[in-house]
């Protein structure tokens, strides 16, 4: 137990103090910090841009959320029926996932901007709801397959004999879908929408290789507008304004976590 | 699960553990030492070369870790956090020294500074201490393919204003079918391109409005040759490769391999190009010439290449004592030896090893004539009289400033209307006062 708790201090709660700590810092290089107090909280609030962008994270977020589950779970549900194939298409499925976020972002981007010219529509870098929904579309081309993995291993464990009890019952096909198989695979929904509702909310890599914000920031989801305020400015206060939006953003993604685990936990049945 | 966890931390801290030791036996030696982190990935092989000479003939060594291109400020502030951090390191000017100001150490005195051939390539601090060195001074304009021109039946000759390069630019374009080629290669937007004119271009019209006011840097710019800005971009942008609504995806390499295939007769670029221009299956030098961007502003006849620089050297004052030595001694050495100063300078089989050198102009006393093709026009146009524009966006206030007016630029080419180009002035005038108050309150 030791070892783990001293690596979990070196790994994890050390510099989430550190981070802690640099937030209420004018800083250039984390060792060279000077306390200056809560102002950084006070600006990065006070920043336009940051809210925008959480705006824009939310929308993405909660369409993302319900597209990826959704599609996720009909596949799933389609893949554990008896038929020829199921593992391949499952293979299939599950692949786009082992593929980076920064190449995937640039592949798409080349796609949608093929298209997008065929159209005669404006590019990616001038559109923002091709942006949006193109954000969208990569996220659930990546996720749906990992997402159906979860759903196929929670319908697999729906006890034979509550199908069979329902079907004795008289339940058709949608009833048993809704009143057995839902109630069973509860625990995977909670997984499921924990995980793409925490990933869909710090999605940087395809963000910033997909559209990088263009047009001008509408775009900009709230990790990549961290990321700006880090980089993209100049003069000494901006560091410690970027630290304090990620710690902003962590409390954010804690607090919408930890709800939606609540809401659906709730929901869960004990065999 | 628990067991699965608790594998996975006693991994996470062995690997910190490992890393920790590695670094420790890094610094822990006394003897002096050097650590270049280096700006131009370009020169990355001939710096490695450099280092590893300069530890042989002195036994001091020397590490040299090139950052990513685009990634020079992110690498940089994460190795000065470290305990080995760099000795030596770059700021781009004015702009970039305010986020580093305080790890410069003051240059003054030392014997590096004063083989600078012109006070000008110090980077001062307000109280007149010396924060960096420049050491490598470059050149860009409108690169041309003088056989593509001849084709089309001028000569460079004739080019010598703003309103001749746009008589033959659109020539060439209402005769691009018969041609078989464009004015401009493709005024690429995407992010490996847009500093061509985000950055790059947009020098003129600030250099301009300082020529005329007299100053050298500002805290709220007026867009006095916007105008002349605009009609150089709707030149660059109407006499292109491609459909002006296409440059948002295209980039750098697309541009620089539509000029090679001989498809474009102008280039807007920088003398840094001449490795990637010339050679074996590319272009010879009499292919080739630079011409001013002429932005029909003041005596155009006159008007020289735009040089200058943004690589400036500075050296950590947080590092040791005998370290900050050192990576003096390795300065000097390498801008007054002749290994390093053929290095720096020359061109083919200028390295010990035989490989070609930087092809750089240094601002020292010892340099060499640079066997790069643009540099020595460069040189040649000066000593002819012409005035070189110089550079002055170091002192834009931002990397944001840069991108909301390569934004604007982007959605002005796909649909040209006064509304868009408002939008472009807005970013460019506003977009500076703000950018400005918000890196100086």
């Amino acid at each position: 137990m030791a070892p783990t708790l001293a690596a979990f201090c070196v790994g994890f709660i050390w510099p989430f103090l550190h981070g802690l700590y640099l937030s209420f810092c004018q800083f250039t290089t984390v060792n060279n910090a000077k306390w200056i107090g809560v102002g950084n909280y006070a600006k990065a609030l006070a920043d336009t841009s940051f809210i925008d962008s959480f705006k824009f994270t939310v929308a993405f977020v909660i369409v993302a959320t319900l597209i990826i589950n959704v599609t996720a779970f009909a596949i799933a549900l389609a893949l554990t029926k008896e038929m020829k194939g199921t593992n391949i298409f499952r293979t299939v499925f599950f692949m786009p996932n082992l593929i980076g976020g920064i190449v995937l972002g640039y592949i798409w981007q080349t796609l949608f901007n093929a298209v997008l010219m065929k159209m005669g529509q404006p590019l990616l870098a001038l559109n923002t709801t091709a942006g949006y929904w193109g954000l969208i579309i990569l996220l659930c081309w990546q996720q749906i397959g990992y997402m159906m993995i979860i759903y196929v291993a929670g319908l697999q464990n729906v006890p034979p004999d509550l199908m069979e009890a329902a079907s004795i019952d008289g339940a058709n096909n949608w009833q048993t879908l809704l009143k057995v198989k839902l109630p069973m695979v509860m625990p995977s929904i909670t997984i499921c929408l924990f995980l793409t509702i925490t990933n869909a909310f710090k999605l940087f890599d395809q963000n910033l290789s997909l559209t990088a914000g263009d047009p001008a920031h509408t775009t900009e989801m709230m990790a990549l507008n961290i990321y700006y305020t880090f980089y993209a400015r100049a003069g000494a206060a901006w560091k410690g304004i970027g630290q304090a939006k990620a710690v902003i953003f962590f409390i954010l993604v804690v607090i919408i976590g930890l709800t939606q685990l609540r809401a659906t936990r709730s929901k869960e049945v004990q065999q | 699960m628990k067991r699965v966890f608790a594998l996975m931390m006693s991994l996470v801290m062995c690997a910190g553990l490992a890393a920790c030791g590695s670094s420790e036996t890094a610094s822990s030696d006394d003897t002096a030492s050097v650590y270049y982190l280096n700006f131009k990935p370009e020169q990355d092989a001939q710096w490695q070369e450099l280092a590893k000479v300069y530890e042989e003939e002195t036994g001091v060594p020397v590490t040299v870790v090139t950052a990513a291109s685009g990634d020079y400020e992110t690498t940089l502030m994460a190795e000065m956090g470290k305990s080995d951090a760099p000795t030596l390191f770059q700021v781009n000017g004015p702009v970039g020294l305010k986020n580093w100001a305080d790890y410069c150490y003051d240059l003054t005195g030392t014997d590096v500074l004063s083989q600078l051939t012109s006070d000008a390539y110090a980077l001062k601090n307000e109280d007149g201490s010396v924060a960096g060195i420049a050491y490598v001074i470059e050149s860009y304009g409108i690169i041309t393919n003088k056989t593509l021109l001849e084709k089309a039946g001028y000569s460079v000759e004739d080019i010598t204003s703003f309103e001749k390069l746009k008589a033959v630019a659109e020539d060439i374009t209402a005769r691009k079918d018969e041609l078989g080629f464009a004015a401009f290669s493709s005024a690429g937007m995407d992010g490996s391109s847009d500093w061509r004119f985000k950055t790059h271009l947009a020098n003129l019209p600030i250099y301009f409005e300082y020529q005329a006011d007299g100053i050298g840097a500002t805290d709220a710019i007026k867009g006095t040759y916007l105008d002349n800005y605009r009609a150089m971009w709707d030149l660059y942008i109407n006499n292109s490769t491609c459909s002006p609504a296409e440059l948002s995806a295209k980039t750098g390499d697309d541009s620089r391999n539509e000029f090679l295939a001989g498809k474009a007769v102008f280039f807007q670029n920088g003398s840094w190009e001449y490795g990637n221009l010339v050679g074996e299956g590319k272009f010879t030098d009499d292919d080739l010439v630079m011409i001013p961007i002429y932005f029909g502003v003041g005596d155009e006849a006159n008007q020289g290449l735009c040089t200058g620089t943004e690589n400036y050297w500075c050296v950590n004052n947080s590092a040791s004592e005998a370290d900050i030595q050192a990576t003096l001694d390795f300065m000097n050495w390498c801008v007054t030896s002749e290994v390093g100063t053929t290095a720096m300078c020359g061109g083919e089989g200028a390295m010990p090893s035989g490989e070609a050198g930087m092809g750089f102009v240094i601002p020292f006393k010892g340099a060499l004539e640079s066997s790069n093709l643009f540099v020595k026009q460069d040189a040649a146009m000066t000593a002819a009289g012409k005035t070189p524009v110089s550079w002055n966006f170091p002192t834009m206030p931002s990397e944001e400033w840069k991108n909301g007016v390569g934004s604007a630029l982007t959605a002005y080419a796909a649909d040209q209307t006064d509304d868009n180009w408002a939008a472009v002035v807005s970013a460019f005038v506003d977009g500076w006062a703000t950018e400005y108050q918000l890196a100086n309150g």
